[in-house]
């Protein structure tokens, strides 16, 4: 690694860090809501890339364990009076692990598509477990609860209001970045990265590669599970539509957009993935209005979405951020 | 008080019934998901979306008039097309690379499709009339002629596909790509056509599923999302690419499901069919009806 590039890194990455502190205090509410659910959309998918971009293995089970740091934090929410943003944080993670270590030991035995099948499977498993356990889970409905305070009880404590929130996030999504980027260039990292590039190589020179896969799921799992813990606080709601598996597919398509083995590609996807989501919900009913075709205004944005994500795997599988992933990681 | 007694055996002779009849359908999809996975290593996603617009194209053709077999017929063609089309547009260009780029882009085709029904047909579900409404007596119960005519019709498509690939002249072709793609294009076989008329089959038969299955459920358009996740455990039950395979799982994962749903509710059901999945992946990682493992 030369030395300007760990500068040019390093000051970008303050930079963004800087823009994104400030941006709450300008934007509108709207906004403002927005740039805070495409970090906590970003950290989910971050955390599936360290197995998509890393490891080799695309889960499409990510659904589950976001789902559970989310169910995890409302037990805690509710459970707990008043409310403590450490425990959410604490039994979403807790959640979270129980269901990776489970997932881990079972689908890290198989390759390719049939681990991404597993996967879809067991997430599928823990939707129908959430939906039809009503008594503990709310069903259908979900489960409300109230927001914690920000701060250690007793010593120093604000409410969360949307700019509060938004830091918080932020703190919490740069410090994974930091701690997933560390993961990805430790030996452990490296490890992981030759299972990808050859992985009957990787057993033979003797690296236990199950064992390997299995703690990269339960990582990436954990790290899944913060991202839910951060949905519950900041929609003070926790609903089985978030564990069913169309979720783990719209975490692919973050990744695949953004580009993976980058970490910061699976955040850009998600932005831009929201990003077209919010231009086309909106551009269908003003194209409606604007040229008296009621029937459009309707026009489901996926369907645009869909077909620009097709032609990105199809034109440009490195993704937005594949022209600098060697620089990124370096 | 006996174990035995506590069975509900009524209830067990018409879950067993009902079963069989979901299973043959179950195998008419998984068939085809199947046959598309073993020729070209493509995982489907999109295969459930192929069954519900067959099933909404069947709705068509009703309202319009047509008689059931003929919405039938119509369904399986137009989407046996509409497959040939996604196969030469979306799956076409990924050839060599990398197998897990087609679960991407058939993924993104049926996020396309299911939102294209949810905006074309609503989100009320449409019911196709059953074309022979005559019952018989099962117990205590009037059991619908229909279903039994659906498993039946089931049972002959699959068989007419086992002869077609058996003894048929581009049946071989088929076969002889799925053996060795770069030895049979070597003999003279036009690979790339074959590919597309696979996904152009599986797609019809899916279709073909969907306006049979249409009277026994109300047709919309999440109805795929649930057949394809049952076929997906069905084919890796069955062993990727293994058409006999995939049938017999069909029928057993059926079978178990119904049996559950005596016990807990339906929707329930499918945790039973995901443990054979897992006891399936740890003891017999290539299906349960593939003898070697590789």
């Amino acid at each position: 690694m030369s030395s300007t590039h760990g500068k040019i890194y390093w000051t970008a990455f303050l930079v963004i860090i800087a823009l994104l502190t400030v941006a709450p205090l300008v934007l509108p509410e709207f906004w403002r809501r927005f740039l805070t659910e495409i970090l906590i959309w970003g950290l989910l998918a971050m955390s599936s890339d360290l197995l998509i971009g890393y490891t080799g293995m695309v889960s499409f089970g990510h659904s589950a364990f976001f789902g559970l740091g989310m169910y995890g934090a409302a037990a805690a929410l509710l459970a707990v009076k008043p409310p403590s943003l450490g425990l959410a944080i604490l039994y979403g993670l807790a959640g979270s692990a129980g269901v990776a270590l489970f997932v881990a030991y079972f689908s890290t035995r198989l390759r390719d598509i049939y681990f991404s099948i597993t996967t879809l499977i067991f997430a599928q498993i823990f939707y129908v477990v959430i939906f039809t356990w009503t008594e503990v889970t709310g069903g259908e409905n979900g489960l409300s609860f109230s927001r914690p305070v920000l701060g250690l009880a007793g010593i120093y404590t604000v409410p969360f209001t949307t700019t509060t929130l938004h830091w918080f996030i932020l703190f919490v999504v740069a410090l994974s970045y930091l701690l997933l980027r560390r993961i990805t260039q430790s030996p452990f990292g490296m490890v992981l990265q030759s299972i990808r590039e050859n992985e009957a190589r990787t057993r033979a020179i003797g690296y236990p590669v199950e064992r390997y896969k299995m703690i990269a799921v339960m990582l990436s799992g954990l790290f899944a599970g913060l991202a839910g813990v951060l949905y519950a606080v900041q929609n003070r709601f926790a609903a089985p539509d978030f564990v069913y598996f169309l979720v783990s597919g719209e975490v692919v398509i973050y990744n695949v957009m953004g580009g993976i083995g980058t970490l910061l590609g699976p955040i850009v996807g998600a932005a831009f993935f929201l990003g077209l989501r919010e231009f086309f919900s909106r551009v269908f009913p003003y194209l409606a209005a604007a040229f008296n075709l009621p029937q459009i205004a309707e026009f489901p944005y996926l369907i645009p979405v869909g077909v620009i994500f097709i032609a990105m795997v199809i034109f440009l599988p490195q993704g937005l951020l594949g022209f600098m992933r060697r620089w990124l990681n370096e | 008080m006996s174990l035995l007694g506590d069975i509900p055996w009524d209830l067990v002779v018409i879950q067993s019934i009902n079963g069989i009849v979901t299973g043959m359908i179950l195998a008419l999809v998984a068939s085809g998901l199947t046959l598309i996975f073993g020729i070209m290593e493509v995982v489907n996603f999109a295969h459930g979306e192929l069954f519900m617009l067959g099933a909404y194209i069947g709705v068509v053709v009703l309202t319009a008039g047509g008689s059931f077999w003929l919405a039938l017929l119509s369904a399986t063609f137009v989407i046996a097309l509409l497959g040939a089309a996604l196969q030469i547009v979306t799956l076409r260009p990924l050839l060599g690379r990398d197998p897990l780029t087609t679960i991407l882009v058939t993924f993104g085709v049926s996020l396309v499709l299911q939102n294209y029904a949810l905006w074309q047909f609503g989100p009320v579900a449409r019911k196709i009339r059953e074309p022979i409404s005559g019952h018989f007596a099962l117990l205590y119960l009037q059991y619908p002629w229909y279903r039994l005519v659906i498993a039946a019709l089931s049972a002959a498509l699959i068989g007419a596909l086992y002869l077609f690939l058996r003894y048929g002249r581009y049946g071989v072709w088929i076969r002889a790509t799925t053996q060795d793609r770069v030895m049979a294009e070597a003999m003279g076989i036009p690979v790339t056509s074959v590919h597309t008329a696979v996904f152009a089959i599986g797609a019809g038969l899916a279709a073909a599923s969907g306006v049979l299955f249409g009277p026994l459920v109300g047709v919309n358009h999440t109805m795929g999302l649930d057949w394809v996740l049952k076929a997906f455990i069905v084919v890796v039950v069955g062993g990727m690419g293994n058409l006999g395979g995939s049938i017999a799982a069909s029928i057993f994962i059926s079978l178990l499901e119904a049996y559950a749903s005596i016990w807990v509710s339906p929707s329930q059901a499918i945790i039973f069919s995901s443990l054979v999945l897992i006891l399936t992946l740890l003891f017999r990682p290539t299906g349960l009806f593939v003898p070697t493992p590789k």
